[in-house]
């Protein structure tokens, strides 16, 4: 658990971060989103102490990050930039084994983790661990980044505009991948962005931030259903909040009992995982009233129909 | 199939040698430059250890000079050391500016005749390559490279040793080269002053109104600046193939 104390960076009279105070929970994804200017990376860059506060403190897991030498303290918790910043002149394999270097790891140790990320990753160790950064894909690079941060098995993450180099598809393929790596390593997570979609896409709670002060910072569908202010408001989209809604909750939380095939016969067959704005998005396309929802086996789990998934669009 | 160019280089190198150590095969070549009877090939020393000499004053005090001017590059990129930039910039830029021969005539009086003077005026000629290229090397890094760095939790010193530096080496490499392709040929000037070196053969021909004698010393010493300036050529060719630095 990382409990933020009213965090303060004043650069000479303007201030960054104005008394910023929140606590993130150990496994989650907590995804800090504002404009630019908004202080969100000094806030981020406050926790590893890359950036030092002018006041307030940072504790994590109860110890008050102010208590040892900040670059002892960043060994503990993986980093990933915008742009990987992957040392051009190292290969994969030594990119990826930086920190446990530093932190005096065994080579066959730190072989074995390297092995074990790049295949988490989906990039083969065998084909991957020799070549450098500049023949990789822009993809490959942010992943081998991802996996440079993880290398020493931090326990928390922190990503400042990860995604944002990447082109459209790719980024959403990055972010399936991150949010499969968070479930598999169990890593607390606290990714920084301008896009209030990826902040909604993968933030277990999200803090919207402005002109240095924290705004609100919930859940993703209390920010849609009841924004703090006019400003949250409007970057959550007022316009857009019913789809938003339904993109927050999966076909299989919000499916109907299955009482056998009736009225479904016809309808699309969509997996326990689909978001109820792509279930509703496929009925509207095929004029069906009602689809299957069904598990990975694929067993059917249930039904929904467009009535009630219009109902889960609504605020409660 | 060795390519055109290493037969090129190869056949300088040969030819060189050729040279340092037979000079008098070379004689029917320079006998139309001679007049009255005047020997064609330089007769008054041993022309391989002259250029052996000339080779150990240049290397000298070019390992001086990077030693100085890279330390000098990394105190002023430093975030306390900028305001030293500057002052250095001034000190090397004077080191270049101020001509060898004046160097030279300064310095014997202060050190006697013989290799010192010359070793300090190739010091100074060398050192303003060296550490601009070495400040543009380690100010030009990628800004997410070093956050990169320092966000996994090396300390300064890791940081310059293990990413800054080898991010900086082509361009400090090519700073080396140039100062020691200039200071072979500045190295002919410290036979002034008795040092023994190619300039040697140089001044006897001036002395003596023997072209010959003022043709080989030349020759020798481009070939030896040119044949230099390729090796170094080749040690950065070395460190761009494994890894590109953009």
């Amino acid at each position: 658990m990382i409990v933020v104390e009213s965090l303060t960076k004043l650069y000479g009279t303007t201030t960054a971060v104005d008394a910023v105070s929140m606590v993130v929970e150990r496994n989650s994804i907590t995804v800090i989103v504002g404009t630019s200017g908004s202080g969100k990376s000094t806030l981020l860059r406050m926790i590893n102490r890359l950036i030092e506060p002018t006041s307030g403190r940072v504790l994590i897991d109860g110890r008050d990050t102010g208590s040892e030498p900040g670059y002892q303290l960043r060994r503990r918790i993986g980093y990933v930039i915008q742009g990987h910043g992957l040392f051009p002149h190292r290969s994969v394999a030594e990119n990826i084994g930086t920190v446990p270097r530093l932190l005096g790891w065994e080579e066959d140790r730190i072989r074995a983790r390297t092995a074990q990320l790049l295949t988490a990753l989906q990039l083969d160790p065998g084909a991957y661990a020799d070549k450098y950064p500049h023949q990789l894909s822009g993809g490959q690079q942010q992943r081998v980044g991802v996996a440079r941060a993880l290398a020493a098995e931090p326990a928390l993450l922190l990503m400042d505009e990860p995604f944002g180099a990447l082109d459209p598809i790719i980024r959403e393929k990055a972010q399936d991948d991150l949010l499969d790596i968070q479930r598999k390593f169990g890593t607390t997570i606290v990714l920084v962005t301008h896009d209030i979609d990826e902040a909604f896409r993968l933030g277990d709670r999200v803090a919207v931030m402005s002109e240095g002060r924290l705004l609100q910072y919930d859940r993703p569908e209390v920010l849609v259903t009841r924004p703090a202010n006019p400003l949250v408001a409007r970057m959550t989209g007022s316009a857009e909040r019913a789809m938003r809604l339904l993109s927050l909750t999966t076909a299989g939380e919000a499916a109907l009992p299955w009482t056998g095939s009736d009225g479904a016969a016809d309808g699309p067959v969509v997996p326990t995982s689909a978001s109820l704005r792509e279930v509703l998005s496929e009925l509207l396309w095929r004029g069906s009233e009602c689809a299957t929802v069904v598990d990975a086996d694929g067993k059917p789990h249930g039904r929904l129909t467009v009535a009630a998934i219009l109902a889960r669009g609504r605020p409660a | 199939m060795p390519r055109p160019a290493t037969i090129l280089r190869l056949a300088a190198l040969g030819l060189l040698l050729a040279f340092l150590l037979a000079p008098q095969h070379f004689a029917p070549v320079f006998a139309p430059l001679t007049a009255g009877g005047a020997p064609p090939i330089y007769d008054q020393g041993n022309l391989a250890m002259l250029a052996l000499s000339h080779l150990a004053t240049v290397l000298v005090a070019c390992l001086a000079s990077t030693v100085i001017a890279v330390a000098l590059g990394i105190l002023v990129t430093r975030p306390g050391g900028q305001e030293f930039l500057p002052l250095s910039r001034a000190v090397v830029n004077f080191g270049q500016t101020f001509p060898p021969v004046a160097v030279l005539a300064l310095a014997v009086p202060l050190l006697g005749f013989g290799e010192k003077p010359t070793l300090i005026a190739l010091f100074l000629y060398g050192l303003l390559p060296i550490f601009e290229n070495t400040v543009v090397g380690l100010r030009t890094c990628p800004a997410a490279v070093l956050e990169a760095a320092s966000g996994m939790g090396m300390s300064a010193r890791q940081r310059l040793v293990s990413v800054e530096l080898p991010l900086a080496m082509p361009l400090i490499l090519e700073g080396i080269r140039i100062s020691l392709v200039i200071n072979i040929g500045t190295a002919t000037l410290g036979s002034t002053v008795a040092a023994k070196g190619l300039g040697e053969v140089i001044i006897a021909g001036l002395l003596s109104n023997n072209t010959a004698f003022v043709l080989q010393g030349g020759l020798a010493t481009g070939l030896m600046a040119v044949l230099l300036y390729d090796a170094v050529a080749a040690v950065e060719r070395r460190l761009y193939r494994t890894a590109r630095i953009d």
